[in-house]
């Protein structure tokens, strides 16, 4: 029996200036022929100046029940956002 | 639909005093529109029947080239070939994204692939009919993807993540699909007099099929009432039917064209049409595989997947001797 095509992640940059975004995944036997399907399945109407392709096997996730411990200390540090600080009308734009 | 007669548990929706603590917060998330991903906790049934739902609108989406693909070579104009080859190539896209949705619930794509191959797992019933002349390209686009759209619009706002997402992308897609073939279909009805009667005939053999789409009533299912609690299925079969048959007379009259139903009738009471319901013995005998092409789909699919064995496993040797290569430098 064949072996399977790894499994890569698809990441586009939509236009000049944005950040790459996840789009979705296939399959293909290295980097470049990745690039090339990808270019293929989700590129078709110019949705992308720039790909990337990353082996989903390489990817390292943080697991959704972490969810908790790993993002409550953010909550309670209110003082991160700006809001937290009354400065006066008369202080001008800050 | 792309994906009909799904079967979920088998039993009805589960009452909420019977779920385990873990079933009961998966239905909140639900309930109160949370997407569902990959790595979250999820009922079986739910993963289960999700893979066997995705995985029938994939196959689908590549079975459904063929009948196309026939017309890719005799379209009549260069830009008609050019538009049909696209549209062909986005079908092609669309059963890309929703094997990569499939498989983040834990099934591989050789899986996927072998099990359309073993006719252990289905695709939509329309695609074993046969399109015989030009103007069936025309009466594809304007019914089959149109009736595709009325199941995928809803579909977007399904709870599974990646789903979703592969619908999204879908819809963005479809509506060219459909205009393609409603403009052939005017090209047609406004030509020769064979031209017309080439769109009537084609009208004529799609029409019933393309109900048949939707699948039987499923008002009393207990697999659509779960699926339905789930958010994976967002409307019955017949309110999807109805709305597609309201679309889509009004459109024919535009063509000129008659649809083959004699009790067709705009109902003043309830704002709809009354239509006859399509020969459902002629849709159970499609899916066990005696519909006109179901053959001649699995041979082409079988013979795909056979031819490409050399080169899917020359490129997978390719890769490895490279890397090989790049390691020992
Ligand atoms: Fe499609
Ligand atoms: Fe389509």
């Amino acid at each position: 029996m064949s072996k399977e095509w790894p499994l890569w992640e698809i990441f586009i940059r939509g236009q000049h200036g944005m950040s790459h975004r996840h789009v979705g995944s296939l399959h293909a036997p290295d980097a470049e022929m990745a690039i090339r399907n990808a270019r293929d399945v989700y590129t078709r109407r110019n949705e992308g100046v720039s790909i990337w392709v990353v082996k989903a096997a390489d990817i390292a996730a943080s697991s959704p029940s972490d969810k908790g411990p790993l993002y409550e200390p953010s909550e309670s540090k209110v003082y991160r956002h700006p809001t937290f600080f009354d400065i006066p009308d008369d202080v001008g734009a800050m | 639909m792309y994906a009909q007669m799904v079967k979920s548990t088998g039993q009805g929706v589960k009452p909420r005093e019977d779920m385990s603590p873990e079933e009961r917060h998966f239905q909140d998330r639900v309930d109160a529109n949370e997407k569902i991903e990959p790595k979250d906790w999820m009922p079986d049934g739910y993963r289960k029947t999700l893979i066997r739902q995705i995985a029938q609108h994939a196959h689908s989406e590549v079975v459904g080239q063929l009948p196309e693909g026939n017309w890719i070579t005799r379209a009549p104009t260069l830009e008609r070939k050019a538009i049909l080859l696209a549209k062909v190539q986005d079908e092609a896209g669309h059963g890309l994204y929703l094997y990569c949705a499939a498989e983040t619930l834990g099934i591989s794509r050789d899986e996927l692939t072998e099990k359309l191959l073993d006719g252990s797992m289905k695709y939509s019933s329309i695609f074993n009919y046969p399109t015989l002349t030009w103007a069936d390209i025309g009466a594809v686009g304007w019914l089959v993807d149109g009736a595709a759209i009325m199941n995928q619009v809803p579909l977007q706002r399904t709870s599974y993540g990646p789903y979703s997402r592969a619908m999204i992308r879908i819809c963005k897609e479809e509506s060219f699909h459909q205009r393609q073939g409603f403009d052939i279909m005017m090209k047609m009805a406004q030509g020769t007099e064979a031209q017309r009667r080439m769109a009537q005939d084609a009208l004529n053999r799609f029409w019933y099929p393309s109900l048949m789409m939707f699948g039987p009533s499923d008002k009393d299912s207990v697999h659509s009432a779960q699926s339905m609690a789930w958010k994976i299925k967002i409307n019955t079969n017949d309110e999807l039917r109805q709305k597609f048959v309201d679309q889509t007379v009004p459109q024919a009259h535009y063509l000129g064209l008659t649809v083959p139903d004699d009790d067709l009738r705009f109902n003043d009471e309830t704002g709809h049409w009354d239509f006859s319901e399509p020969d459902w013995s002629e849709f159970y005998e499609v899916l066990k595989g005696n519909g006109p092409c179901n053959e001649e789909r699995m041979a082409a699919r079988r013979k795909a997947w056979d031819d490409g064995a050399w080169v899917r496993e020359g490129l997978m040797a390719h890769a490895g001797k490279r890397s090989h290569r790049t390691a020992a430098e």
